[in-house]
């Protein structure tokens, strides 16, 4: 190659140079390289967001707190914010008592059948939240396989009403956020030396034992990120309960939508976004005190 | 038979049970879609290819599927290179504004969608940007690029940075140090990144429920409106197709991480 060979006055700007100007003319580059991606995340997301904020204090142009006093005071909204409080705690507990096994039996079992595991977790991962919503309404419906295979089996006389409520939206909200649990789980799990519980067991404790003196305790930064991850998720969803709830399973991102799309009441919406925002950087902050950030959000 | 086989075999039961919990529901949608009845019993009373039929002579379904190709294509050509740029400013800076900065492009993840859907709108419908398929782009662009930055991340952390100073300091200047020596040791992740960017926007419904729509109105939209109205099996061919893309798409990212370990 050519220019191997001649002098380079770029050769003077080489990282062992520290002096401030050169310092600064690196982070001018890097700036540069980042700014595509900042100018789209500032557009689209930030300049709305501030103007949302501003809008949930206005009535008319002027300062007001009205909006927010109608979400902390109006029985309507008191009831979406405990209900999707609710459904996201039966997800999350159902998810980490579904997942914690999974990611276990992924971390201690032989590589092929660990391999074999994570394929299917990942495999839905990747599969549209339509596609499993979809499938759920075909297994749940009146005639559905499971009402077919409960009434075949003599354990009830009539089709069980399984979708279009409450229980439809956690089913299919556990299967959809189910992999969010596995993943941060398994890569947790899978850092923890093995030598630590054969140390254990030549000390002479039973497998139980040393699964929950040593293995546990030390999955459980894993625990908590799974489970910050699907709750938070779980705030915000829409698709899902839209679909499988019937009409009935009103969740906060449902006030959002209904107040912009059929009330075109900015104010109203913008508030409850800010509630909604409030309450999942408060908990992503709590947490990442205890648990890196990146950690959690190193998923997929 | 002993305690702790035992209670192995009811570990193991578990969590087959758990893995048939999470795949079952994935594939009863195919045998579905090959149904020749309108009902959606399991089994299907016979077989037939009418649904895909179906979704092959609609006006409407073909111009949805057409838009939501065109924008997952460009959502991976733009995003990649946009987050590759991002991932290795942000991988090279020493600079305390960094972690910030990464936060800042996570945002999108972080946000519930929701938000992002309305705060979306919002700006498209002050900028005329509503309905567009510009728009459409731009919006997946957005929600695609912390999963390129993710994968290119970890691909940069991975690699040996002394190989490109060594590059640099043989008179390459840094653009080309980049394409010559570091791209091609990022590769995979960066194949990762462009697929999960394809995926992404493939798959988005939220966003594409607020701003898109008329000409541009996407795949997963149409099926989300039909979903509300009626259970039509049409839907359970086009499931087959979406899921068998993102198959085919998983193994795509299995062989790129293959080959790089090979």
């Amino acid at each position: 190659m050519k220019e191997t060979t001649l002098p380079n006055p770029g050769l003077q700007a080489m990282p062992k140079d520290n002096s401030a100007r050169f310092q600064r003319r690196e982070h001018h580059l890097m700036l540069a390289l980042l700014m595509p991606a900042l100018l789209i995340v500032t557009l689209l997301l930030i300049v709305p967001l501030g103007w949302m904020i501003a809008q949930s204090f206005q009535v008319d142009g002027s300062f007001s707190l009205e909006h927010y006093e109608r979400v902390l005071t109006d029985g309507v909204y008191w009831r979406t914010f405990g209900l999707t409080f609710r459904i996201s705690f039966i997800v999350t507990l159902a998810a980490l008592l579904l997942g914690y096994p999974l990611a276990y039996a992924a971390t201690v079992l032989p590589r092929r059948w660990s391999l074999m595991i994570l394929a299917l977790v990942i495999v839905p991962f990747w599969t549209s939240v339509l596609v499993r919503a979809y499938a759920w309404l075909i297994l749940l419906q009146r005639s559905g396989v499971i009402n077919q295979t409960l009434m075949g089996l003599g354990l009830t006389d009539a089709p069980l009403a399984l979708v279009h409520n409450e229980f439809g939206t956690i089913v299919a909200t556990v299967h959809i956020l189910l992999p969010f649990m596995v993943l941060p789980l398994y890569a947790t799990m899978q850092k923890i030396p093995r030598d630590l519980m054969l140390a254990g067991s030549s000390l002479g404790g039973s497998p139980m034992h040393i699964f929950w003196r040593v293995f546990f305790p030390l999955s459980l930064s894993g625990v908590l990120a799974g489970m910050t991850l699907v709750f938070v998720l779980c705030l915000g969803f829409y698709i899902t309960p839209e679909l499988m709830g019937g009409g009935r399973t009103v969740m906060a991102s449902m006030l959002v939508s209904r107040n912009i799309q059929l009330y075109v009441e900015w104010g109203a919406a913008s508030a409850v976004s800010v509630v909604l925002l409030l309450m999942v950087v408060t908990i992503f902050y709590l947490v990442s005190r205890l648990v890196s950030m990146e950690r959690i959000l190193g998923v997929k | 038979m002993n305690r702790s086989s035992l209670s192995r075999v009811l570990f193991i039961g578990y969590v087959t049970l758990v893995l048939l919990f999470l795949v079952l529901p994935v594939l009863i949608v195919i045998p579905m879609s090959f149904s020749d009845s309108r009902f959606l019993s399991f089994p299907p009373p016979g077989y037939s290819l009418r649904w895909y039929d179906a979704f092959f002579s609609s006006n409407g379904w073909m111009s949805a599927a057409k838009t939501s190709l065109i924008a997952a294509i460009s959502t991976a050509l733009i995003a990649t290179p946009v987050g590759v740029a991002a991932a290795y400013g942000l991988n090279a800076s020493t600079h305390w504004s960094v972690r910030y900065l990464k936060l800042l492009l996570l945002l999108p993840l972080i946000v519930p969608i929701i938000i992002v859907a309305a705060g979306v709108f919002l700006s498209y419908a002050m900028t005329g940007l509503l309905h567009s398929l510009p728009g459409l782009i731009m919006a997946d662009v957005m929600l695609a690029l912390p999963y390129v930055i993710t994968a290119v991340a970890a691909g940069l952390q991975g690699f040996d940075n002394s190989q490109e100073m060594v590059a640099r300091s043989l008179g390459m200047n840094r653009f080309r140090a980049f394409m010559v020596v570091v791209l091609p040791q990022i590769k995979p992740s960066v194949i990762t990144g462009a697929i999960f960017a394809f995926i992404q926007a493939l798959d988005e419904t939220m966003v594409a429920l607020f701003i898109a729509g008329g000409q541009n109105q996407t795949l997963t939209v149409r099926m989300f409106t039909a979903l509300r109205d009626e259970i039509d099996p049409t839907i359970a061919a086009i499931s087959t197709l979406l899921t068998a893309t993102s198959f085919a798409m998983v193994m795509l990212v299995a062989m790129a991480r293959q080959r790089a370990t090979a």
